[in-house]
């Protein structure tokens, strides 16, 4: 049987600041405040944690004296970081192998230490410990200075969206206590923390071997007028929950366990109240709030950020797991392509065009990666134009999803704007959502007016192509700016009047003009001028005639939805792809309009190939490749292809 | 939000993503402390249900209350109890005697396997908390075991935020862990809260009270007069006495609790 008593906790052999005090008594509601601990291996971060929880009287009974019983076995002298490394491997080889997470308590309240591993082997744990937490203490060695991975490790609290840093910087006792070794480390950390958009940490001076500035002020550092590492803990706060941003309950399961049909899920930001209308998306679907069920706990009418809830609404409308509840007036972005910072910690490595499965919230979804704008090597920051990341790197990429998508931009949604991408049935890495640059493509899927009757007409596409001599169309091209689309659509247009066809140009000047005067050039107006451009174009058309669109049309979505114009019609009416295909630096070369060097100098902003996206067609009806063919021949081109699929003739 | 209530959520939130992505799904249940914080909570996830079975994996060398208190709690609260034994290791006669950790391996880290097998769960839900012990500290939310059931500390899949890995290669499971992120106190304060019943064992009797509960043989007392959940709550606030102190098996090597976990024990 256990002999163990019970005691009173002691003091450390150095006496802690605010900390250690137990409050008897205290009952319940303390804040606690997730801290992960990283830095370069052999900084000495275990070591700080073992010191942090003897200083602060947090060992449990007999751990020290077990710690001294292990090293004497192994002919060591005593190792501060015995405490936390809990497992038999990581003795052996004196690295932390896992997150280990370290509990212990001041006068004002709990912390959780995430004790991460410095070996860069590891870093998927590392990610883990941060993921979770609300802070960071980065350690860094004050005779190695800043390194490989103390770079690292900041960047990734920075991408994991910690915001809070403190730094220790550590072996102070190796490096004489000087204040100009100290001075050195800050400046660098600093100016590293600078450039990845980090605001300045609060470094401190310690040696966490010898206990000097951790709970207690060190006499050997009297320069350093600054907290200790515990007082600077105790200025971190716990992140709060997203009450006050814009309503988002993504739907975790629909339970009828009973007669109720209960719509459960976690309330990752904003507020809601029984009554309220919700808007479900992508589905579109919406309901009102009848009630908030509970079970063994007082009725309630309202709920928040941080709450596990279950609601039922007042129709019995179709939802499911992965949809994400809001109110209409702020929904999500519904698109099937974004921006994303990936952190990659794949075995196989991230690459343009592989499939992965994106987990969001709770919706899971088959994705695709367009594109790898660039590879990012978080030690030392530089850039490779490469078409894959190796694990343990950074890429910005273009995902692109097989439907919509209901997600929020990162920084105005953190909780709905990151995700994991899953290879095969490993969780491979996960990222931050960007929406820049890419349309909100809820607003052109709105169906507004109700009650809509198709007319039927009296004369037949049969008739019509019997007035004209040949089938209505859309020649869709598309291309960047400079491309030669305008003049390759003019010449002809022109060209294919005289050889007899019902032909007419659609170009920025006659559409937005008139029609598209209204919209300007974001993401969203954008989008909205091409759905309009795809409507015209589908009308005239389906009125027997031969439509050239001379527009950018940069994204994707928005020619597919162009051709699901023209073929909604279900007239004789055909839909053509055609990308009038030049190199960006051959298009910047010719600038006709003077627009690049205007893009260049910020002058213009989402600015196509520069500022904003292009993706080019996968599979388009015909390439035109104006870098290689003259005017003449491209136009030539084009004559040719209309002759072979709009064969003139009155049957 | 309390501490409480935000603790509480974030295991619901769990409860809920294993019932939504685990097709097989059961829960460890040791009628202990935590089990008894968790099924309760699992109550509330559900409204009222318990929509999975509930594993007891019986040693046989439990104290009587235990599991007086077992056939209480699966009749009031309805449960659909699943009992585990390692019948053949026990017809041979298998008890401490003849080792702590041979006897742990074959009472308890065989005898799931065997359940786990013999019912097909994929999934399996089990109280344990990160403070209990250290390589408890560095488990994952949703931890895979191969087919043998055994555990990788090396090769756990990272978990970006609360997204966790749910697929796992046939015939592998995983183990879901919603209370890693309580402390002891948590869970008593919990307790209180809900006024949820526990086993009359944790109580103070003559001087001494379980702490943590296990096999009658391998499980001591502690000194306390705490005989009640607040006292219990006051004693805790000071000790400094770790939790498994009482548990004998952990002690038979520097590593024993390490070796259990690797093959496969909760």
């Amino acid at each position: 049987m256990s002999e163990a008593k019970m005691i009173r906790p002691r003091r450390g052999k150095t006496e802690p600041g605010p900390a250690s005090k137990p409050e008897p008594g205290a009952r319940g509601e303390r804040n606690s405040v997730k801290v992960v601990v990283a830095g370069h291996v052999d900084h000495g971060k275990s070591t700080l944690v073992g010191r942090l929880l003897h200083d602060t009287g947090s060992l449990p009974e007999g751990k020290r004296e077990a710690v001294t019983e292990m090293c004497r076995r192994r002919g060591m002298p005593f190792e501060w970081a015995f405490v936390t490394d809990a497992l038999r491997a990581e003795r052996d080889q004196g690295i932390t192998i896992d997150v280990s997470h370290i509990w212990f308590r001041t006068s004002s309240r709990d912390y959780v230490l995430l004790d991460a591993p410095g070996h860069r082997e590891f870093l998927r744990n590392l990610v883990t410990g941060a993921a979770a937490s609300d802070a960071g203490l980065l350690v860094i060695d004050a005779a190695e200075g800043v390194r490989e991975q103390s770079r690292r490790h900041a960047f990734l609290l920075s991408l994991l969206g910690i915001g809070q840093l403190v730094v220790a910087v550590n072996k102070m006792d190796l490096a004489d206590w000087a204040e100009g070794r100290f001075a050195a480390v800050s400046r660098d950390m600093n100016a590293y923390l600078a450039s990845i958009g980090m605001a300045p940490a609060r470094l401190v001076p310690v040696s966490a071997r010898e206990g000097d500035n951790i709970a207690a002020r060190s006499a050997r550092l009297p320069w350093y007028v600054g907290p200790t590492i515990l007082e600077a803990l105790e200025g971190f706060a716990a992140a709060p929950p997203d009450t006050q941003r814009p309503l988002r309950l993504p739907v975790q399961d629909v339970y009828k366990f009973d007669a109720r049909r209960i719509i459960a899920g976690r309330v990752e930001a904003g507020r809601l109240a029984v009554g309220d209308r919700l808007l479900f998306s992508p589905s579109g679907k919406t309901a009102r709030i009848t009630t908030i069920e509970t079970w063994q706990a007082p009725a309630r009418r309202t709920a928040e950020a941080g709450e596990s809830i279950g609601i039922t609404l007042d129709e019995q409308i179709f939802v499911e797991r992965g949809e994400v509840a809001s109110h209409a007036e702020a929904p999500p972005v519904l698109t099937d392509v974004f921006r994303a910072r990936v952190f990659w910690l794949g075995e196989r490595p991230l690459e343009r065009g592989a499939r992965y499965r994106m987990k969001c919230q709770t919706a899971e979804s088959e994705v695709e990666i367009q594109a790898i704008d660039r590879v990012i090597d978080t030690a030392d920051l530089s850039e490779r134009p490469v078409a894959a990341a190796e694990r343990d790197m950074v890429a910005d990429v273009v995902i692109r999803a097989r439907g919509l998508l209901a997600v929020d931009d990162y920084r105005t949604g953190p909780r709905t704007g990151r995700f994991a991408l899953v290879d095969g049935d490993a969780i491979a890495g996960g990222g931050t959502i960007s929406t820049e640059g890419y349309p909100d493509q809820r607003p052109l899927m709105v169906q507004k007016s109700q009650n809509l009757r198709a007319v039927s007409h009296r004369v037949s596409a049969a008739m019509r192509r019997q007035r004209t001599g040949h089938a209505g169309g859309v020649l869709w091209f598309t291309g960047l700016s400079g491309a030669g689309k305008s003049t390759i659509a003019i010449a002809c247009e022109q060209r294919l009047f005289i050889e007899g066809y019902q032909v007419y140009v659609l170009d920025g000047d006659n559409m937005r003009q008139g029609l598209n005067q209204n919209l300007g050039f974001s993401p969203d107006d954008r989008a909205e001028n091409i759905r309009r451009v795809g409507e015209v174009a589908a009308l005239f058309a389906d009125a027997g005639m031969l439509i050239i669109s001379a527009f950018i049309a940069p994204y994707r979505s928005d020619r597919e939805r162009a051709r699901r114009s023209a073929e909604r019609l279900k007239g004789a009416a055909s839909f053509h792809e055609i990308y009038i295909e030049a190199p960006l630096a051959i298009c910047e070369e010719r600038d006709p309009k003077g627009l690049y060097r205007l893009a260049r100098n910020g002058k213009i902003s989402d600015f196509t190939g520069i500022s904003a996206p292009y993706e080019p067609p996968e599979t388009p009806d015909l390439r035109v490749d104006t870098a290689a063919l003259t005017i003449e021949a491209a136009v030539e081109r084009v004559i040719d292809y209309v002759r072979r699929n709009f064969p003139l003739g009155r049957s | 939000m309390t501490h409480l209530d935000a603790l509480e959520a974030q295991t619901i939130h769990i409860l809920r993503e294993a019932f939504a992505c685990i097709d097989r799904l059961a829960m460890l249940w040791s009628f202990g402390k935590d089990s008894q914080a968790l099924l309760f909570m699992v109550r509330r996830a559900f409204f009222g249900h318990v929509p999975f079975p509930v594993i007891h994996i019986d040693t046989s060398y439990e104290p009587p209350e235990m599991l007086e208190f077992r056939d209480r709690i699966a009749a009031e609260w309805k449960l659909d109890l699943v009992v585990g034994r390692n019948e053949a290791a026990l017809a041979q006669g298998m008890s401490h005697t003849r080792g702590r950790i041979l006897c742990c391996s074959a009472l308890k880290t065989a005898a799931l396997r065997q359940t786990i097998a013999a019912h097909g769960f994929t999934g399996v839900i089990a109280g344990i908390r990160r403070d209990e012990e250290g390589t408890r500290a560095k488990e994952r939310v949703f931890s895979p075991r191969d087919a043998e059931g055994r555990y990788d500390s090396r090769h756990q899949p990272p978990e970006f935020w609360d997204h966790y890995a749910t697929e796992f290669p046939k015939g592998a499971h995983v183990r879901i862990h919603p209370l890693l992120h309580w402390t002891e106190i948590d869970v008593w304060r919990y307790l209180a809260r809900e006024s949820i019943p526990v086993v009359s064992l944790y109580f103070s009797q003559g001087g001494r009270r379980y702490r943590s509960l296990g096999c009658a043989p391998c499980t001591g007392t502690v000194a306390s007069e705490a005989s009640s959940i607040a006292e219990i709550i006051t004693e805790l606030e000071q000790t400094r006495i770790p939790e498994r102190a009482g548990r004998l098996q952990d002690r038979e090597a520097e590593d024993a609790f390490e070796r259990l976990r690797a093959g496969g024990h909760m």
